[in-house]
């Protein structure tokens, strides 16, 4: 087991978030937000596909060294179960669900004649005999098949968690009565599941979405980029929040000297263009790495680390934002009666500061926690088309958008790097985009007075 | 009111001082003059005497900071610091590390920006409060939803996309516009017409959203609802109270950003490839020309202050409620 | 309904009435009856000045403007110099210590001294400049001017008075004092300073001078001897100094213009010798502005010179000959645009708006398709345009170096030596060419590339520690082979004893992008072949030269581009006295052979005789032996260019080739109107889609709306 900077870093945001949540379900005032959440179809769809996204980014989060091949290179749960999808490279493109390479090459047929022809590919379609013929039927038959296994296993699934759930209540609800929530949740994820399940059961035979210049398979380099997105979009906030909410908080409730070096600070931070910024410091984290050499002798740990650094700068020019926010608030609500009155009574100032002001600016924080997450999504594209993104070794929407900009100009057209980013990333953003639409309707407290 | 545009023309003073000193020191953590030397020397048979000429000639022979050697104030006016720092705050950039002279060519480089970024401003605050108005009126029906539907779905796409998307349909394929460049008056229109349009579209997306929010709490407010019950109709109430008080924190929100349309857009310029201080800035990351680089740190935290100004000249203006004290 | 069925196909007669319609044009101005020629650039250069410039893409413009005394025949091959501005090919005169004249076949001891006496033609005319402008009076106009006038102007072309003169040889002798002025920086100074006569001195004497202040100084190497005439005396025997000498550097330089430019506040304005050339060549510079375009035009003032009427035996079957004689230049106009990224250009090429084009390998499969044989053609949608390809490989070399400092990889024992040549065996250049170059190269099997004296091809010039020569060619090694190499080297299995783990190695990059991920992954895969595991450290350029300087690199990549066709120019990339940690050189790796250093110093002086070419036979063998480089590869140009660009034909060392190509604009004009009809149906068929969609929500709910 190797546990990776971000790695250490998601699962304290994990534990984190677990924490939130079991101190949440005691607060009177979220029950409401969180039932309207639950209530509403969209988010709750939006939620389960994100969780899925999630469990696929945990699963790469989880690293490893495998004792069995000569490779001595780090890998993660995830590479682990892709092992076919990984070790299946071809020789350079091919279209999705092809059995031959995309461009001619010169082919020496056994008899040694020499001829110019599309060859076939090493692993993609390697099954059939005759592809010109049995192809399409194979694809249908396969594409049944992993429908049919998919759904079986789902539908295997939720009877289970049916019957859990029906023991764990004591018996007190029917088998079958579910919330309307529950209901949408279930029938989200068994097609989010058979659909994954059966894009993995075709992986095994074919390249689903093809592959790249050098032959590797784009499905892998789509999924391997979930946890990049993720990362970047969790951690970032894990490191802007602390920074947010003390500084925020401290400058409206204090107000005076405090105040004045904290909004200079912040408006300092702001008026610096912010890519100019993020250029500079990834320069720096380069410098750095190139003199310390020694400790980054693995191409993951390398990668790694420009990543978390990368998560930390974004993390420092994103937090004046929420900061301006919980200022503001905190201005409101230090003239609030109850605070008043506590302050009248005596109670210490920090005391004031965690018992009153903290749980009734939550709800701005959760909001723009959810808000920030797709637009840092987007940014690490971005960022990686002006090669101050994420590290080139490190499998990314941006990177593979950056790489298909050329595809885009060849004749034939290779159009499946860009479709299958397109395709993850905006699945990724628009569940991320929706949930947090969600959420905000769920705490906006002037949407609560209808 | 003057006096207060005084202050807060004092008051940007130590925000840029704090800026520049930001940058400086992210710079030079990064790169010693040597490197500069070296990176702009080329890799073909350079000699140290030649590092020490170019230091030389492009003032990067002093110590950074603090001049050891020199006597009394030079101590510190003798250094790198306080020579590059000087020069910014006369708005002297100087020479950019590779030899040209940054004033000229920022002077130069600002306009097509400008010409970019100025009709994608403008053509997208009309698109973006039209459909917005329109989503308003129409809304709790099919016309809203729909909309609703299709902001998100617009905004959940890389701006990227949009950029490679558009160049391929628009100019490979359909051959309506040429795919890059960009020329000197109103030939120039038939460059910038993608650009522009896929600037617009892209934005849309949160545009629209944010605009709707701000039309949505203005039609809540109770003199809206007295309005309607007078009898003006939908339409009526929409166009006499809502837009006009909101155009207040629309204008204001515009005015915010104006200054800082010159720095141009790094992505648009580059895919494009016009010639503006968006694909100057890019250029300069790429080839460390850290000279340029800093130059635009500079300008751009200026026109960030001034921006925060004018916003507040505005509101003055338009909300006489407000005052400047 | 019933009205959108008959709209469509009124619109449609609309449209054929705009088919004649190019919106996609990217170029504003009318040409008009002029040739204009379409080329790009894709970074500004830096420089323009011909002391300083040292690269392809600087040399693009100046090669054009100025005129150095010699240039490389267009097009006989191999490479030969020829006269440009000077009359003849010059008397080279070899002296001894007491500069006594020797013969021809003296020694390489007796030389101390070699003269080289050159002789300009006469009427030659510099191009029309402000810096030559004189008034009635014969004073120049703009050499006194006060700031408040400076103030005034903002280009170049603000002068409105221009002037010209004669070429005379001082503006030579000129120039080469510029070399040696120490606050120009020429990259060639150091070198020259071991060569010319009295350059180290004459660089002490003006180091606190200014530029304007060496007219009058004189380097004693230096003598004119009439106006059309002049001396350059040099140390020893150096018969590469002609090289030198046909490049831009020794072009002449008129006095005033280093009185014109330096004028206090010119700078600021960008105006200054280094952007705005003044030559006497086929074109000068009209329009500088390297945000977006430069344009080259006709020099008015150009010396007669016609297009050669010799060339290669193929020339004439091919048609280069069909100019012979006739006035050069045939181009009115050459404009470069400002085009960075490959996707665009290519596009514009396909066009019709760029008139050539090289081949991106990206773009590559819809250019060229692989004959039967291993040969190379244009794909059918090509030739259907008429398009015209050209290959050649260029005088590169692409290799990867071992730093012979490093304690794993480098130094001479036998075991890392066993080692490099194992690692020569697993990296797979075959591949690498065909992968990441689509076939544009050819794998390396010494320093020296095809089209320098030494090249030696077939069975002879294999690297037979690397390759076998079977079936009539060069066939790599098994990699049972280099694994044996390895295990013998004290890796067996590629597992350091030491660590008992697989051996790690470092490669140190420059490229940091996502589009050399997958070469590094390649990189990888061939050293896992052997079992060693390769780290890639990728750095930001200036790191990585800091790298190679400190000697702190492992494994790296480097290329060589030859300044002039000659062996010379690539083994003193080896040669100990270059190592580049030690003194600064350009030999990068660091290598230090006694066998190879003594060698080399034989051969760089002698001319290209059978015994030059025994001596370079034997250096490969040493470097091959010792194996500081995998050679790599030696890439191979491809480019393209429409039919209506004629005259041309590849030399990569000649970098004036404009002054010949011809172009045929009515037929250009006519392609360029049959490949860009825009297509606008859509733009319609879209609108009455999107109109009607709203028109009917909008009334629908408007009307329920209403009703309510």
């Amino acid at each position: 087991m190797e546990i990776l900077w971000t790695d250490a870093l998601i699962f304290l945001l994990l534990s984190s978030l677990f924490c939130l949540v079991i101190y949440m379900r005691k607060q009177d005032q979220m029950k409401r937000p969180i039932q309207k959440i639950v209530q509403s179809k969209v988010g709750v769809a939006a939620l389960v596909i994100l969780l899925f996204f999630i469990f696929i980014g945990l699963l790469d989060s989880i690293h490893f060294r495998p004792s069995n091949t000569k490779n001595t290179e780090i890998i993660s749960a995830l590479d682990y179960w892709a092992s076919n999808l990984r070790e299946h490279g071809e020789k350079t493109y091919s279209s999705p669900f092809s059995t031959h390479l995309y461009s001619k090459e010169i082919i020496v047929s056994p008899d040694g004649a020499v001829h110019w022809d599309y060859p076939r590919l090493d692993h993609g379609g390697r099954h059939i005999n005759l592809p010109e013929h049995q192809l399409l039927l194979d694809i249908l038959k396969k594409l049944a098949i992993g429908l049919l296994q998919g759904l079986v296993i789902c539908s295997l699934l939720v009877v289970g968690f049916l019957i859990i759930r029906y023991k764990c209540t004591n018996k007190q609800t029917t088998l079958l009565s579910l919330s309307p929530g529950l209901k949408i949740a279930l029938k989200v994820a068994v097609v989010v599941i058979s659909v994954a399940y059966f894009l993995v059961y075709l992986s095994n035979y074919y390249h689903v979405f093809g592959t790249d210049k050098v032959g590797e398979d784009v499905f892998y380099q789509a999924i391997k980029s979930i946890r990049t997105g993720l990362v970047l979009g969790t951690l970032t906030t894990l490191i802007m929040l602390p920074l947010a909410i003390v500084f925020g908080i401290l400058a409206g409730f204090f107000g005076g000297w405090v105040d004045d070096i904290i909004q200079y600070v912040y408006t300092t931070l702001n008026a610096i263009p912010s890519v100019l910024l993020i250029a500079a410091s990834i320069l720096m984290v380069q410098v750095y790495m190139a003199g310390h050499e020694q400790e980054f002798t693995s191409i993951i740990v390398r990668a790694d680390t420009r990543l978390l650094f990368l998560c930390l700068i974004l993390g420092v020019t994103n937090w004046t934002g929420l900061c301006r926010l919980l200022r503001a608030e905190t201005l409101k609500l230090r003239e609030m009666e109850y605070v008043q009155a506590a302050k009248a009574l005596g109670v210490k100032k920090g005391m004031i500061l965690f018992r009153h002001i903290l749980p009734n600016v939550m709800h701005i924080v959760l909001i723009s926690v959810v808000l920030d997450f797709s637009s840092l999504v987007l940014a690490e594209a971005v960022l990686s088309y002006i090669n101050i993104g994420v590290d080139s070794t490190t499998y990314s929407w941006g990177n593979m958008i950056n790489g298909a900009r050329l595809e885009m100009a060849r004749e034939p057209i290779v159009w499946w790097s860009l479709s299958a980013a397109f395709l993850f990333m905006f699945t990724l953003v628009l569940a991320a985009n929706l949930f947090a639409d969600t959420v905000q309707d769920a705490f906006d407290p002037r949407r609560n007075i209808e | 009111m003057i006096q207060y545009i005084i202050r807060r023309f004092l008051y940007a003073i130590p925000l840029l001082i704090g800026v520049n000193i930001l940058t400086f020191v992210l710079f030079f953590v990064v790169n010693s003059p040597d490197d500069m030397a070296r990176m702009q020397l080329g890799q073909k048979r350079v000699t140290e005497q030649a590092i020490t000429n170019w230091k030389q000639q492009h003032g990067y022979n002093l110590p950074l900071l603090w001049n050891e050697k020199a006597e009394s104030k030079d101590k510190i006016t003798q250094t790198i610091f306080y020579q590059k720092s000087v020069g910014l705050f006369l708005f002297r950039f100087g020479v950019s590390d590779s030899g040209r002279n940054i004033g000229a060519d920022i002077q130069e480089r600002m306009w097509p920006s400008l010409v970019l970024a100025l009709p994608t401003l403008i053509v997208g605050l009309v698109v973006d409060v039209s459909f917005a108005l329109l989503m308003v009126l129409y809304r709790n029906s099919a016309v809203e939803r729909a909309g609703i539907v299709s902001c998100v779905v617009l905004l959940s796409i890389s701006s990227l996309f949009y950029i490679i998307g558009g160049q391929f349909i628009f100019a490979k394929l359909l051959k309506w516009v040429p795919i890059s460049g960009y020329d000197d008056g109103f030939s120039a229109l038939k460059f910038l017409i993608l650009p522009i349009l896929i600037g617009v579209f892209s934005g849309s997306g949160s545009g629209i959203r944010w605009y709707r929010t701000l039309f949505l709490e203005e039609v809540e407010k109770d003199y809206v609802r007295t309005a309607r019950a007078k009898g003006l109709t939908e339409t009526q109430a929409l166009y006499r109270h809502v837009l006009p008080n909101a155009l207040i924190p629309i204008l204001t929100g515009v005015v915010v950003i104006l200054p800082l349309l010159f720095m141009g857009s790094l992505i648009m310029e580059s895919f494009f490839s016009i010639p503006g201080l968006g694909s100057y800035t890019l250029d300069a990351i790429n080839s460390q020309d850290f000279a340029i680089v800093r130059s635009m740190v500079f300008l751009g935290s200026v026109l960030y202050v001034l921006g925060l100004l004018l916003t507040d000249i505005s509101y003055t203006l338009v909300d006489p409620r407000v005052r400047l004290s | 309904m019933k009205m959108r069925n008959h709209l469509i196909p009124i619109l449609f007669i609309l449209l054929s009435g705009c088919e004649d319609l190019q919106l996609n044009n990217p170029y504003a101005d009318d040409e008009g009856k002029q040739s204009v020629l379409y080329q790009s650039f894709s970074e500004r250069p830096k420089h323009l000045d011909p002391a300083i410039a040292y690269s392809e893409n600087e040399y693009a413009f100046i090669a054009q403007i100025y005129e150095p005394l010699f240039q490389y025949h267009y097009l006989k091959r191999p490479y030969q110099l020829t006269p440009l501005t000077a009359t003849k090919m010059p008397d080279i005169i070899y002296l001894n210590k007491e500069g006594k004249v020797l013969g021809e076949n003296a020694s390489e001891q007796e030389i101390v001294y070699t003269d080289y006496v050159l002789n300009i033609q006469s009427n030659i005319q510099f191009q029309p400049h402000p810096a030559l402008a004189k008034n009635e009076l014969g004073e120049y106009i703009y050499h006194k001017l006060s700031v408040e006038q400076i103030q005034a102007y903002k280009t170049l072309s603000d002068f409105k008075e221009v002037g010209t003169r004669e070429l005379t040889a001082e503006d030579y002798v000129q120039q080469i004092k510029r070399l040696a002025h120490p606050k120009l920086q020429s990259p060639i100074a150091e070198i020259m300073k071991n060569y010319i006569v009295g350059f180290d001195d004459f660089s002490k004497q003006v180091a606190s001078k200014k530029k304007t202040d060496i007219k009058n100084l004189s380097l004693s190497g230096l003598e004119i001897i009439n106006p059309y005439q002049y001396r350059i005396r040099i140390k020893g025997k150096y018969p590469q100094f002609l090289f030198w000498l046909s490049m831009p550097f020794f072009a002449p330089m008129p006095w005033e213009a280093d009185v014109f430019y330096d004028q206090p506040g010119l700078a600021d304005k960008n105006i200054t010798l280094d952007w705005y050339p003044i030559g006497t060549g086929a074109y000068f510079l009209a329009e500088n502005n390297p945000n977006r375009r430069m344009i080259l035009e006709k020099n008015p003032n150009f010396h007669l010179e016609t297009y050669p009427s010799q060339g290669e035996r193929d020339d004439q079957q091919l048609g280069l000959l069909k100019d012979a004689g006739k006035k050069l230049p045939f181009i009115d106009k050459v404009v470069f645009m400002l085009e960075k990224e490959t996707i665009p250009y290519w596009n514009k090429f396909l066009q019709g708006y760029y008139d050539a084009s090289g081949i991106a390998s990206d773009s590559f499969d819809q250019a060229i398709q692989f004959t039967g044989s291993g040969g190379v053609a244009l794909t059918e949608s090509m030739k259907h345009k008429g398009i015209q390809l050209q290959t050649l490989v260029e005088t590169s070399d692409f290799y990867m170096g071992f730093n012979m400092l490093d304690a794993t990889v480098g130094g001479y024992a036998e075991r890392a030596r066993k080692l490099r040549q194992a690692i020569s065996i697993a990296v797979d250049y075959d591949e690498f060419i065909s992968i990441f170059r689509n076939g544009r190269g050819v794998v390396a099997q010494g320093v020296i590339p095809p089209g320098i004296f030494g090249f030696a091809e077939g069975r002879e010039g294999i690297n037979s520690y690397a390759f076998n020569w079977k079936d009539n060619k060069a066939q790599r090694k098994r990699i049972t082979e280099a694994q044996q190499l390895l295990a013998e080297a004290g890796y067996p299995n590629g597992i350091d004893p030491k660590t008992k783990e697989a051996l790690i190695l470092n490669f140190d990059t420059a490229s940091v992008s996502a589009d050399d991920r997958p070469m590094m992954n390649w990189y990888r895969k061939q050293f896992e072949k052997i079992g060693i595991k390769l780290v890639i450290r990728a750095t930001d350029y200036n790191r990585f030269q800091e790298k190679m300087r400190s000697g702190n690199e492992q494994i790296f990549v480097w290329g060589w581009n030859a300044d002039y066709p000659d062996p010379e120019n690539f083994f003193f990339l080896l040669y100990g006295p270059n190592s580049k940690v030690k003194f600064g050189g350009e030999n990068a790796v660091n290598y230090q052979s006694s066998e190879f250093d003594r060698l080399f110093e034989k051969m760089r002086n002698m001319d290209n005789t059978p015994e030059r070419y025994q001596i370079i036979q034997q250096i490969q063998e040493v470097v091959r032996h010792d194996s500081p480089w995998i050679f790599g590869f030696h890439p191979k140009s491809f480019s393209l260019y429409h039919s209506w660009y004629s005259n041309l034909k590849p030399n990569l060392m000649a970098n004036n080739r404009l002054k010949y190509t011809r172009l045929d604009i009515e037929s250009r004009a006519e392609k360029r109107k049959l490949w860009n009809h825009a297509v606008l149906w859509p733009i319609f068929i879209g609108v009455i889609i999107l109109l009607s969609a709203m028109i009917k929500l909008i009334f629908s709910c408007y009307r329920k709306r209403e009703i309510r």
